[in-house]
């Protein structure tokens, strides 16, 4: 596979480490009860079709990234950089 | 529409003798042998060869087949040759060990497969029609005993009626022991068809890489045409074909293109585009797969050609493709037709007779009848007619339709049965009217169409479409992204239509790539339409093929059906159609066909054939390429690598590190003696450890502190300045992933170390934590494992070796317990020292820039001498951590919490960090859980093993007596016993407790008790010195 | 029909003409008590015990394509029982114990030939580790043995002794592993339940549930609705999909794992082996082909085929551990969907939807797991209590913080 880095362009999926779901950026705050730490950590929606996905830079420049990507046809529609779609998502320190 | 045709030829067949106006009785190819004798004949003299051909004549090449010797020339193949020089039986089918020759002029041949070359670089199963013919090349027949005319084996065929599709899931079954002492030793003794030398592959192979806008895979008319046309618009060309010669099916026919031979103008072609720089051309390279994104998987065979690779050169490369675009013209595929004894050795698909005599010279037969269904097939008859091989007669099952001229053409009939067991001598066929006659030939070429080569456009799960006109499925139009499809892999069967195709696909991915596009200049060709009428098999008694060398035949699709074996991958699976090694490229759409007859659907409403990767078998070494023997991953060497080897230090593997495991001294016997003079020495004098594996990570920002409270368990950012503190790391789910020491050198700047082991996943989830969590905290990571080289030196003398190497003043009262700071070493190296300790011994950790640290090592050592300082190694890096009660990789399996490890006090309930608050879920928070305890056997000199489960005196070993097990254990040279470290069950509250250490592998038990882990110093006094 | 010697041997003489469908195609009926959706191996071995040995009857298997067509059809053929943990030895023990009776309990060859695995070690640390495991089989009742590197070379004298990266110290060898043709599982089953009247229903793809009051009524199909009191869910690989359609989200991930065979070669290699230093595990099928395989490519997936990186990867570990199959060629890849979990362990569970139970969660385990997963299934369904061998696979365990986790590798499906 070859993922569209949003800063060095098309790389191949082999410089990158998979992590999984891109909910893995919404965890939950504080010390939030142990119910929204389970669903959180354990509990995916799993689809077939898109998915957002964290991917990390690791045999290159170390950023993680959110690829957008059909599980049916491994077709990737986007890449963005997971610190951006993390503030987006209102996390900042 | 199937049904039709075939039931109207549905009849008996029979099988006879001699046959009648055989005009050659006493060929020996007539008396059973289908090898011919004499040694060394040149092939040249041979009634086979004929003229013209793409051979070279004026060299002679020498090979031995089965022993035999024969002569061929350089441009054949081992299948062409052997025809060449009449040998037609070239092995036995698997089940039936059934005499087979050759089937097909390509690599989708299911017949001739030899064992090629001998001793290590025997290779099973190549098949003769696409090995390159060398001086020298031996091959030998396979799955057969004693010999290929004479198989002992070949009795299964007699027991036919026994060894049906699937009889081995009805029986073998009584008495259940007997299946794996006899019947399957049995059935495994006969299975496979070559056999491996099991010698290590002597060969090398390479990997690469490369880039273009377009890849063509095949370089008939369509794809040279394609390349000629994005070569010309000046696009960055790759063209590969499986052949060793450029043109495809243009050398196999005598048809014009431009005005000259086919052949010829193929070869002006290849000739303008080897002249195009961003044009490459590839031959003897398969392109065997397709994958994600436009990268294509391909083998290019480097060295197959020669008797062995060049020295320094590989036998093959596996090249991955990163390919803008992609153009397959990998053409068609023929397909036979089924009838009784339609796998002798002689009958062959029309379009491979015809190649055989075109680009090789070789005339398949003396005298060939053929049994076609449409127009193509005739052209074989054309072509024997023309290069003077008798041509017996044209069996056409189509009525209607013109005759041939001057050729015997029989319309509306079909051949009915075959004789000759070792080889062809004639055939029964039948016609419209229903009569039966019998033509006596030594060759049968055979044609039912042609199946466009799709293998590649499923292997994204495609499934190809069905095409009425040409009676064959074509690429489906939802392929994989950037593949077009030109010429007769696209169903376009005519020489004009690929040359056509193949420009305007190119000119399609030109028009994509932004490129200009050409005007495509077609040299004139044929553009014969596709007359065909099917026929998939001739009914009637007796066994007709369908996978030739799986032996699968018509009877068994019947049985399949009638079992409701009946969707395609239930035939497949039952039958093992398509299954061999050709993957069913001849055989695939003919079961497909029969099994749409027995159902009445069509063929569509049947199934499809799917392709899986690789099109065509790939070497094992060519896909592992370097990554084998020692060099199957790399070396990572410490900075004191080269000096420990100088010592003679044993190495061990950690993870990819070569670490130094102990530094045997003159005398010493056995490891335990170095390693147990290792510990003493270093408890009593002073110890030299390479730590530069550990991981480092510098962390730095005005939220650095904030950040490690957050991904520890406990609390940093309260650490002063110049302090370490030890620190554990859980994941989310709150179990320990990792545990070291992190020092804080500034107040923005702590220095974070790991284990070995997860030196990169620590900082791949630090990284996570802060781009992903917590994306604006003031903080940096960087990993600087390999930057620093760092030692670990222990032991009372430690002090006062380091004080000979440090520059600042390192006494109790400036440098305590748990210090750290920026030093100068050797004066005015800039360096790192950290008070901490592993072994319980006052101990330093030094760290120097990584390219000092051999010299750094060998400056302590020689400062070190009269201290008493010595090496050691990670052996007895584990037994000073045991003695003291440290965990390591044993403990921190990845299933164990801070309180397994008695360490729960750690994790702080105060702040939000990774993993606080699952850690504390019922089944984790246990009190009666795992704790991590100290082991000492009740007898000293009682041999503990690690991995022994701990079983309480008197309870039976069994896994609900299991109160836990062994995770590290060590000889302590200071306490004179083995000494272990356990997780106990309720361990906390169980220390003098007597247990039994069981290990039921090796049937012992040793007697234990409980104590802390901590066995020597438990109080910490000797760190604080 | 009872197959047996003889009777291929009548069979044989006679045409071949008495052989009838291996199980009938018949229409759905408007209701069952117990319907299984997924005509895999698990969902058939399922019906065919709550038929058979649990004696339930309006029994129905539901499959969206042709049965045996998911992974079922799609592995390594392994078996084994050497697992290290209490949740999951016991259960795959039991599995073991299934195996070893299982064609004279259905009548039909499968093939479970127990020629041993062997896997290897090459470190100190992975020793102790396969010591510890060893004990915990032999403690749960199977067998095990750890053999010294000399021992391994007696059993296999062409693996790469001699100039390894990751030397060969010796290997945990359980004698009763091996492998089954995964084919005849699924259709033996198959044909078993068949044969128990369970109706086994192809091309019907469930498209929904009719839940009410929190109770399943039946499930929608693509040949209509047909009722049900029970309903069982198993469709490893797509099970979040299904389950979805319940308004459930499940700890599990669908990952692609790569499967692997040679051309036929002629026999060499005995047994089960597993490399420990790489990703691959290889045995030789009856027929001759090298069967192996490695690591899941390790993204989410549905497509049933995976990518050259792994295909790479797996053929260096071979190569590594086995140089002589430099010139033996690879005939075919496949690929198929796991479900990987969240701790690398499957489940057998009620689901919060009275009358709707799952089995899922596979990871790399499900074939071996087919019998007992299916008996153990039946048993859930039928008495609504846990096997005693399957308590632990629980859904609710990650709340409770009762993981499963062989492997210590935690939340993170890819890495099981």
């Amino acid at each position: 596979m070859l993922i569209p880095h949003p800063i060095l362009g098309l790389r191949d999926a082999q410089e990158f480490t998979y992590l999984g779901d891109a909910a893995l950026i919404d965890r939950p705050d504080g010390l939030a009860n142990p119910e929204a730490f389970h669903d959180y950590l354990y509990l995916r929606d799993n689809p077939a079709g898109i998915h957002r996905e964290l991917w990390f830079h690791e045999q290159g420049d170390r950023s993680w990234i959110v690829v957008t990507r059909n599980t049916v046809t491994h077709e990737i529609l986007g890449a963005v950089l997971a610190q951006d779609v993390a503030r987006a998502r209102g996390r900042s320190r | 529409m199937n049904a039709r045709v075939s039931g109207t030829f549905a009849g008996q067949g029979e099988l006879f003798g001699f046959v009648k106006g055989d005009t050659r009785p006493h060929d020996p190819r007539y008396s059973g042998d289908g090898v011919r004798a004499g040694q060394g004949r040149d092939a040249t003299s041979t009634p086979e060869r004929l003229p013209g051909g793409l051979i070279d004549r004026s060299r002679s090449l020498e090979f031995a087949f089965d022993g035999r010797s024969y002569r061929g020339h350089p441009g054949d193949t081992l299948a062409s040759a052997l025809l060449a020089n009449g040998v037609r039986l070239m092995g036995r089918s698997f089940k039936y060990h059934r005499p087979r020759g050759v089937l097909t002029a390509g690599s989708e041949e299911p017949n001739a497969l030899v064992e090629l070359r001998s001793g290590a670089r025997q290779e099973p199963n190549s098949r003769a029609t696409v090995v390159e013919l060398f001086h020298g090349l031996e091959a030998c027949s396979q799955n057969r005993w004693p010999s290929l005319a004479f198989d002992v084996m070949g009795i299964n065929d007699l027991l036919s009626p026994f060894l049906t599709a699937g009889f081995y899931y009805k029986t073998f079954m009584w008495p259940a022991a007997f299946w794996e002492t006899l019947y399957e030793p049995v059935i495994r003794r006969a299975a496979g068809l070559g056999s491996l030398s099991r010698a290590e592959d002597p060969d090398c192979y390479d990997k690469g890489f490369l880039h273009a806008d377009l890849l063509v895979i095949g370089s008939g008319p369509a794809g040279l045409m394609a390349a000629r046309t994005a070569g010309r618009a000046g696009a960055r060309v790759i063209l590969m074909d499986e052949d060793f010669v450029l043109g495809g099916r243009l050398n196999a026919e005598t048809l014009s293109v431009g005005g000259q031979m086919g052949s010829a103008w193929a070869q002006s072609v290849v000739a303008e585009l080897s002249a195009l720089p961003n044009v490459r051309l590839m031959t003897r390279t398969t392109v065997f797969g397709v994958f994600d994104h436009g990268i294509y998987g391909a083998v290019e065979r480097v060295a197959d050609h020669l008797p062995a690779p060049e020295a320094g050169k590989p036998r093959q490369i596996l090249w991955r493709v990163y390919a803008r675009q992609a153009i397959l013209a990998a053409g068609a595929v023929e397909r036979p037709i089924a009838f009784r004894n339609n796998d002798r050795p002689g009958i062959m698909l029309a379009g491979a007779v015809r190649t055989y005599a075109n680009r090789w010279g070789v005339a398949a037969g003396r005298r060939v009848a053929l049994f076609v269904n449409n127009d193509d097939g005739l052209r074989t008859a054309r072509d024997l007619d023309a290069a003077g091989v008798d041509v017996a007669a044209v069996i056409d099952a189509r009525a209607e339709g013109d005759r041939l001229p001057g050729i015997r053409h029989i319309k509306g009939a079909v051949v009915t049965d075959a004789a000759g067991r070792l080889g062809l001598r004639g055939v029964t066929f039948r016609d419209g009217r229903g009569r039966e006659d019998r033509i006596a030939c030594d060759c049968l070429a055979v044609s039912s169409g042609w199946n466009p080569a799709v293998a590649l456009t499923s292997h994204q799960s495609a499934r190809p479409v069905w095409d009425e006109s040409i009676a064959a499925f074509v690429p489906s139009p939802n392929g994989p992204k950037g593949l077009k499809v030109a010429g007769a892999a696209a169903g376009v069967m005519s020489t004009h239509g690929a040359l056509a195709t193949g420009a305007a696909r190119a000119n399609d991915v030109l028009e994509e790539l932004g490129l200009p596009t050409q005007k495509p200049e077609l040299p004139e060709a044929e553009d014969a339409p596709v007359r065909l009428s099917p026929l998939w098999h001739v009914s009637g008694a007796g066994r007709a093929w369908v996978d030739l060398q799986n032996d699968v035949t018509v009877k068994d699709v019947r049985l399949a059906h009638q079992e409701n074996f009946r969707s395609v991958e239930h035939l497949k699976r039952y039958t093992t159609l398509g299954m061999a090694t050709d993957q069913g490229k001849t055989s695939n759409m003919l079961g497909l066909a029969v099994m749409a007859e027995l159902t009445g659907k069509s063929i569509p409403e049947t199934g499809t054939t799917m392709f899986r990767p690789p099109y065509t078998p790939v070497a094992m070494g060519a896909l592992a390429g370097r990554s084998r023997g020692e060099d199957f991953k790399p070396r990572r060497l410490t900075p004191s690598h080269r000096w420990a080897a100088e010592q003679g230090a044993i190495f061990v593997e950690a993870g990819l590190w070569m670490r130094a495991q102990w530094f045997p001294r003159p005398g010493e016997t056995t490891w335990r003696q170095s390693v147990d003079r290792e510990v003493l020495g270093t408890r009593k004098g002073v110890g030299i450890c390479d730590v530069t594996t550990l991981g480092k990570i510098d962390i730095q920002g005005t939220d650095a502190g904030v950040f490690l409270d957050r991904v520890y368990a406990n609390t940093f950012s309260t650490l002063p300045v110049g302090k370490v503190r030890y620190g554990i790391m859980l994941r989310e789910d709150g179990i320990v992933i990792d545990d070291g020491t992190t020092a804080r050198l500034g107040e923005h700047e702590y220095i974070m170390t790991t284990t070995t082991a997860n030196a990169v996943p620590v900082f791949r989830h630090l990284e996570f934590c802060r781009q992903c969590l917590w994306p604006d905290l003031d903080i940096q990571l960087i990993s600087t494992t390999e930057a620093w080289a760092q030692f670990s030196v222990a032991g009372p003398n430690a002090r006062r070796l380091l004080q000979r190497i440090v520059d600042q003043d390192i006494s109790d009262a400036a440098f305590p317990y748990m210090a750290c700071a920026n030093v100068t070493v050797c004066g005015g190296l800039r360096g790192r020292l950290f008070r901490i300790s592993f072994s319980g011994e006052l101990a330093y950790e030094v760290a120097v820039p990584a390219r000092y640290g051999d010299a750094l090592v060998r400056e302590m050592m020689a400062q070190g001498q009269d201290l008493g300082v010595m090496p050691y190694g990670t052996e007895a890096l584990g037994v000073l951590r045991v003695e003291k009660g440290h965990i390591a990789g044993n403990e921190l399996n990845g299933q164990t919490t801070a309180l397994n490890l008695g360490l729960g006090k750690m994790v702080s309930k105060k702040k939000d960090a990774i993993g606080m608050v699952l850690s504390q879920r019922e089944e984790l928070a246990r009190a009666d859980g795992l704790r991590l305890v100290g082991i000492r056997p009740v007898d000293p000199k009682a041999v503990l093993e690690a991995g022994s489960h701990l079983i309480a005196a008197g309870r039976d070993p069994v896994a609900a007596n299991d109160d836990g097990w062994l995770t590290s254990v060590v000889h302590s040279p200071h306490l004179g016993h083995q000494i272990a470290l356990a997780y106990l069950r309720n361990g906390a509250s169980r220390l003098g407790e007597r247990l039994r250490a069981v290990n039921l592998l090796a049937k012992t038990e040793v007697e234990v008790e409980i104590v802390s882990p901590h066995f020597v110093d438990p109080e910490g006094e000797r760190l604080r010195v | 029909m009872r197959f047996s010697a003889l009777r291929v041997f009548r069979e044989a003489l006679t045409g071949h003409k008495g052989w009838t469908p291996t199980w009938r195609d018949p229409d759905p009926q408007p209701s069952y008590d117990i319907i299984i959706v997924g005509g895999g191996g698990h969902g058939l071995a399922a019906a065919y015990y709550l038929a058979k040995e649990f004696r339930r009857a309006r029994i129905a298997v539901l499959e969206r394509g042709w049965i045996g067509g998911g992974n079922v059809g799609r592995n390594t053929t392994i078996i084994r029982s050497n697992y290290l943990l209490d949740g999951n030895q016991p259960f795959y023990e039991f599995s073991m114990k299934l195996w070893e009776g299982l064609e004279q309990d259905f009548n039909y060859n499968a093939m479970v030939s127990q020629r041993g695995i062997l896997n290897l070690f090459h470190t100190d640390a992975q020793r102790d580790a396969y010591t510890r495991r060893g004990n915990a089989m032999i403690l749960h009742g199977a067998d095990a043995e750890l053999l010294d590197r000399e021992q391994v070379r007696a059993m296999y004298p062409f693996l790469n002794f001699d100039h390894a990266r990751f030397p060969i110290k010796g290997g945990l060898l359980q004698r009763r592993g091996g492998t089954a043709r995964h084919d005849a599982v699924a259709w033996g089953y198959a044909r078993g339940a068949d044969e128990h009247g369970v109706d086994i229903i192809q091309n019907c793809a469930v498209t929904g549930f009719r839940i009410r009051n929190g109770r399943v009524l039946g499930v929608e199909t693509t040949r209509g609705y047909i009722g049900a009191l029970k309903v069982g869910i198993a469709v490893a690989g797509n099970s979040s999909t299904v389950m979805a359609m319940a308004g459930l989200r499940l700890p599990i991930e669908s990952h692609v794992l790569q499967a692997f065979v040679t051309e036929g070669l002629k026999p060499v290699i005995d047994g089960v082996m597993t490399f420990g230093a790489g990703h691959f595990y290889v045995s030789q099928s009856d027929k001759g082909g090298l069967v192996f395989g490695g690591d899941i490519d390790g993204y989410n997936s549905y497509a049933q085929r995976g990518n050259l990186p792994v295909i790479e990867d797996v053929a260096e570990g071979g190569m590594a551990l086995m140089p002589m199959i430099g010139r033996a060629r690879l005939l075919r890849t496949w690929g198929g969907i796991m479900d990987m979990s969240m701790d690398g362990s499957p489940f057998i569970d009620r689901t919060p939807v009275e009358g709707l139970y799952f089995n899922g969660g596979w990871c790399y385990g499900g074939f071996k797991a087919t019998p007992a997963s299916g008996y153990c299934f039946a048993h859930l369904i039928a008495r609504d209590e846990p096997h005693p061998t399957a308590v632990a696979y629980r859904l609710d365990r990650f709340r409770r913080g009762a993981m499963i986790d062989e492997k210590g590798q935690g939340a993170q499906p890819n890495l099981h």
